[in-house]
């Protein structure tokens, strides 16, 4: 009787606070967006739709993602390889590449920030090797391409750290008799790489994927670091309208749209990357 | 045994290998080595150019940080607000990790299912239906509000984490201390607790950092009561540049450290995440 209620009496705490503190406020913000005093509306949508800003955060916001997030994989996957043939050093190795883990998406901007602003160390070092004569101005509003350069080194230095994790611990629980199989049939490295570890990797690449474009979608700080207002993005214009604007509703209803493309690239990262049953290890 | 191959290549390839190594390893700490420059130069030297690439070790910059209106506030508030989440996610993350691990029962598949799913949902944005939801309960621009929020970011790594780390130690070890008249409780405490301390330590300081590092919540829901991150960015276009820098630095400073105490237990925690 006893052994029977200890798992739900242990699970109560946890459920209860997911209840309050998951499932409730996310009602919450799509009743918020999709209502006014009088009910059912879609007049926040239409507001947002309106603003001229939302479609160019909207775009942003998915360039930036489209961008970046292979950038890592391909970072990753070769990071994870290096790591997987390490002996000696493995640890200190791989105690520096994770070391952006820890950092915060502000503290990376400002710290790209330090590279790119006027008087940086990228202008300097131009400067000192005699590419420019005077300090170039590289995050002003005229020139967004380099700010979208910025933000895009800046979120790939950041955040590739969790992608090898990730990759790195999938890559552990892959038994090592399949590479060793591989190579004893003559496969190359490269074939190896390809035909046994991806395909085993797959439940790993999956989460690393989802988890890193969900991210991907709510950059923030990095932007608001290196661009101030002038790189609009999803997550910044709902700060704005919260903020500044004070205006909820409209704040929820741009939250609904990052959720409904989270969802949308969550969904699409399940079916392409999914695995058949009985291939598991 | 192929033999051949690796000792015709070994040198050519070791090389290769080797630089890629440390230009990955440049890659990570060079950004961060020029943060520290900036940091421990004057702020004269901050804004001049062309600028050095070595510090000057003048801590004119941090003092000034230091002597800003409001910062010590902020960061005394930041550690609240961790202490607190590391506090409740692992009260409300342990237990639960204990019952998914030790138990089978109904509901658990559904449970399970529902902690993967809060990293599939942008978490931050949790913070605009609680804004509403803390002002009705008079939690808003409140210490405790925004670490039930942080909570809710932490508990799902902790509760990964701490599942991981009781599925690693054997059930018999419980059953023996049982059998020699220990009760559940007692067993617990006594046999198993020891065992994973270090671990629960480890997702605590993971806690720790993911409040630490927070913006967006933080940035929405308080305004008196700012944290570091959010007080650093609600001030970004006021503030001079060597202001920006020393706070960039002193929010990177305890995460560097923290990672370092935690870095046995990344891949543990992460390799549960696949399955």
């Amino acid at each position: 009787m006893e052994a029977k209620k200890l798992p739900y009496l242990l699970l109560l705490p946890a459920a209860l606070f997911l209840a309050l503190f998951f499932v409730y406020p996310f009602l919450l913000v799509a009743w918020q967006a999709f209502s006014n005093e009088a009910g059912f509306t879609l007049e926040h949508f239409e507001t947002m739709l309106s603003h001229w800003k939302f479609p160019t955060a909207f775009w942003n916001t998915i360039w930036l993602a489209l961008a970046v997030v292979p950038i890592q994989l391909a970072m990753a996957l070769f990071m994870a390889t290096l790591v997987s043939r390490m002996g000696k050093g493995r640890d200190i190795v791989l105690y520096i590449w994770t070391i952006p883990l820890g950092i915060s998406d502000l503290a990376a901007g400002i710290i790209w920030l330090a590279i790119f602003e006027q008087s940086g160390f990228l202008n300097s070092m131009l400067y000192g090797l005699g590419i420019v004569e005077q300090p170039v101005m590289f995050l002003g509003y005229q020139s967004l391409w380099v700010i979208f350069i910025a933000i895009m080194l800046a979120e790939i230095w950041r955040a590739t750290a969790i992608m090898l994790v990730i990759l790195v611990a999938g890559m552990g629980l892959i038994p090592k008799e399949y590479a060793e199989a591989a190579e004893v049939f003559g496969a190359s490295r490269w074939q190896t790489f390809r035909r046994v570890t991806l395909p085993l990797l797959r439940p790993s690449l999956q989460t690393a994927l989802i988890l890193r474009v969900i991210l991907a979608l709510e950059v923030f700080a990095v932007v608001a670091a290196l661009s101030g207002t002038s790189f609009p993005v999803l997550m910044g214009e709902t700060y704005r309208y919260q903020f500044d604007l004070q205006d909820g509703s409209v704040a929820a209803a741009i939250a609904m749209v990052i959720l409904a493309v989270s969802v949308v690239f969550t969904l699409f990262l399940l079916r392409v990357l999914r695995v058949p049953k009985g291939a598991q290890i | 045994m192929n033999t051949t191959r690796p000792l015709q290549y070994s040198r050519r390839s070791r090389w290769i290998f080797w630089t890629s190594v440390l230009l990955l390893c440049a890659w990570v700490l060079l950004p961060i080595y020029l943060l520290v420059v900036n940091t421990l130069s004057s702020p004269e030297a901050v804004t001049q150019f062309p600028k050095r690439f070595v510090p000057e070790m003048d801590l004119t910059s941090l003092e000034f940080f230091a002597s800003f209106s409001g910062i010590t506030k902020a960061m005394v508030n930041s550690i609240l607000v961790a202490s607190v989440t590391m506090v409740l996610s692992i009260l409300i993350g342990a237990p639960a990790g204990y019952a998914l691990s030790r138990f089978d029962f109904r509901g658990k598949e559904t449970f399970r299912v529902l902690i993967l799913m809060t990293r599939a949902f942008p978490l931050p944005l949790l913070a605009l239906p609680l804004a509403v939801m803390f002002i009705r309960s008079g939690l808003d621009d409140s210490i405790f509000g925004l670490a039930l929020v942080h909570t809710m970011l932490a508990m799902p790594f902790a509760i990964l984490i701490t599942f991981s780390l009781f599925s690693g130690i054997p059930i018999e070890l419980e059953e023996a201390a049982w059998t020699l008249g220990c009760s559940r409780f007692q067993a617990f405490r006594k046999v198993v607790l020891p065992l994973i301390l270090p671990g629960i330590a480890a997702s605590a300081i993971f806690a720790f950092v993911i409040s630490w590092n927070e913006v967006f919540a933080a940035a929405v829901l308080t305004i008196e009561h700012r944290t570091l991150p959010a007080f650093l960015l609600q001030s970004l276009d006021v503030s001079p540049m060597h202001l920006k820098f020393a706070g960039g630095f002193v929010l990177v400073l305890p995460a560097l450290i923290f990672i370092f105490m935690v870095r046995k237990y990344l891949f543990a925690m992460w390799g549960i995440a696949n399955r």
